[in-house]
């Protein structure tokens, strides 16, 4: 897939592509869906924005687009102030929405050239056919959109967004009722697009995905950003492990002297699990394991495991303020 | 100036029309073709002249005002209530377009497929009516301005319905009375002395007037207020759009 690289003549390519400054939304019914939000978004980057239903993450989104009006803060988009010099950062913009949102009487075909021409960008068919060759739109491109599958319409979303080829592609929520098969050819198309230097801002409901696909992660809870991190940094400082020992006899509880450990015991009785902290130079696994044997509680297997990205965001979104990282 | 943002909203307007040619078409000359038929055969077969015109030249004016006005607002209401309803508009507040080129695309193209209209009515009113165009370039300024006009106000009804029902509503409850109540079928000196009054505050009479003078050179109020009034329309629908967008009312959260 054709995309310009992100780095404009202009631009500084070490200056983050999106700066988000103080940023406050609040409807006009008195809901407050975002609160003073600062984000930086570096250029080339995809950046996995993460958070339950109704925590402000579209809210943000459409701002930065220019759907939604913010109650206060400012926004840069690729080196230009979506207010003040809207049609500059709004060029290097593209939007996959979430809902399937299309002109269901239109072709794919007149559609993708409508995008094309809106963002003011001249024709060239033989981009556009490139691109619905990618999305494997090209045999559908004179069908209506109304005879489109989900899947298809989907794709057809995708192929607006990228018809004016933008820097800067959003993705609220593109797995949303896809088949598997789509969203595994959708997440190669946004490897290529990086790596072709667009940067991506993605939201999804299946942590897995940005566990796999992003570089770093935000965490929005209740229109608070209340984390941003590499990937592999929030992993590794908010990660935890767990042993699990399988006992050969059940317990119904465990000696005051083990209170010293952070066990539990599972619901039968017949496993003790044990949570230690990754980022610690003592996991105190060896001096629990002698500890239980000087008690006798004999074990008869053990395995370990590591917090997923989920686990981690479960903790972030359902812990207190104040406790976050 | 986004140059092929306001094409690219013009065509895709205007291959809307061309896509439902029958609804868009066919089916307001057909309409007023039955005009002709009854009030300008039927009926007008039994009116005297009017200021010495025959009563089927004497509504065609009249006939292609009240086209004109309602397919200026139906088409520039429904071009802009669409995305909306079928929530593509956030393509739109997206794009790098200005108010202005918004409305040069949507209202432009609306504008052009109601001239279009009104020019296929004329065309057909020949089929029943032998008629002379006193002024023809007058008769394509009003026809352009009165269809400019009125698409911007068929567009600020499209930013304000919320539904298909509200669409309707203001053309059906006050611009077809206004309409039929503005002259179209008469002359306003045939209406008793107050009520001659009243009409002057009716919009459409001005309009109405103008397009006929441009005719037979005959009208019911000074050639200069019908302009005047006209202008004056467009300037209010002007603001108010320039309002809208500004605050982003009905349109931008």
């Amino acid at each position: 897939m054709h995309i310009p690289p992100s780095v404009t003549a202009n631009a500084d390519s070490a200056a983050p592509i999106i700066s988000v400054r103080g940023v406050n939304k609040t409807y006009a019914g008195g809901f407050q869906a975002l609160k003073n939000i600062n984000l930086d978004i570096r250029r080339g980057e995809i950046f996995a924005l993460l958070g339950p239903n109704g925590a402000g993450k579209t809210t943000l989104i459409s701002i930065i687009c220019g759907i939604v009006k913010a109650s206060a803060g400012g926004i840069i988009a690729d080196g230009h102030d979506i207010g003040r010099d809207y049609r500059a950062a709004r060029s290097a913009i593209g939007l996959v929405p979430q809902e399937l949102h299309t002109d269901a009487f239109e072709s794919v075909w007149a559609t993708v050239t409508f995008s094309r021409g809106l963002f003011g960008k001249p024709p060239n068919p033989a981009y556009l056919e490139k691109l619905l060759r990618d999305l494997s739109l090209w045999d559908k491109r004179g069908e209506k959109i109304l005879a489109l599958s989900g899947g298809m319409k989907r794709r057809v979303l995708i192929a607006k967004a990228l018809s004016h080829e933008p820097t800067i592609l959003f993705l609220d929520e593109p797995s949303a009722g896809v088949d598997v098969e789509l969203r595994h050819d959708m997440w190669r198309m946004v490897r290529e697009l990086r790596a072709q230097g667009t940067t991506i801002i993605l939201t999804t409901h299946y942590i897995e995905e940005a566990e796999d696909m992003a570089d770093r992660i935000g965490v929005i809870s209740k229109g608070e950003l209340i984390v941003v991190e590499d990937k592999a940094v929030l992993m590794r400082k908010l990660g935890k492990k767990q042993l699990t020992l399988i006992l050969r006899q059940p317990l119904t509880e465990l000696p005051t002297e083990l209170s010293a450990w952070a066990l539990a015991i599972s619901d039968d009785g017949h496993s003790l699990v044990y949570s230690f902290d990754t980022q610690k130079e003592e996991t105190g696994i060896a001096e629990l394991l002698r500890a239980l044997s000087a008690h006798g509680i004999e074990f008869k297997d053990l395995r370990s495991s590591e917090s997923s990205l989920e686990d981690i965001f479960v903790s972030l979104v359902h812990q207190p303020k104040e406790s976050q990282a | 100036m986004n140059f092929y943002g306001i094409r690219a909203i013009y065509h895709f307007e205007m291959a809307r029309t061309f896509r439902t040619l029958a609804e868009s078409v066919a089916a307001p000359v057909l309409t007023t073709s039955l005009y002709f038929i009854v009030f300008g055969k039927a009926i007008g077969s039994r009116m005297g002249d009017i200021d010495s015109i025959s009563y089927g030249a004497f509504i065609i004016p009249g006939l292609v005002m009240l086209s004109l006005l309602n397919e200026s607002i139906s088409n520039a209401s429904f071009g802009i209530y669409m995305p909306k309803w079928a929530g593509t508009i956030y393509e739109l507040l997206s794009a790098p377009v200005s108010w202005i080129e918004v409305l040069l695309g949507y209202v432009g193209a609306a504008a052009t497929k109601s001239v279009m209209l009104g020019l296929l009515i004329l065309g057909t009113a020949r089929f029943f009516v032998p008629y002379e165009i006193a002024h023809p370039v007058w008769m394509i300024g009003f026809l352009l301005l009165t269809a400019v006009t009125f698409s911007l106000f068929g567009f600020i009804i499209g930013l304000w319905a919320d539904s298909f029902q509200k669409l309707q509503v203001i053309p059906m409850l006050i611009v077809t009375p206004l309409t039929f109540l503005g002259g179209a079928f008469y002359s306003i000196n045939m209406l008793p002395p107050l009520w001659q009054k009243i009409s002057l505050f009716n919009p459409v009479v001005y309009l109405v007037s103008g397009f006929r003078w441009s005719f037979y050179g005959i009208a019911d109020v000074n050639l200069a207020v019908s302009i005047g009034m006209t202008l004056g329309f467009l300037l209010v629908c002007l603001t108010f759009v320039w309002w809208v967008f500004r605050s982003g009312y009905k349109i931008r959260r």
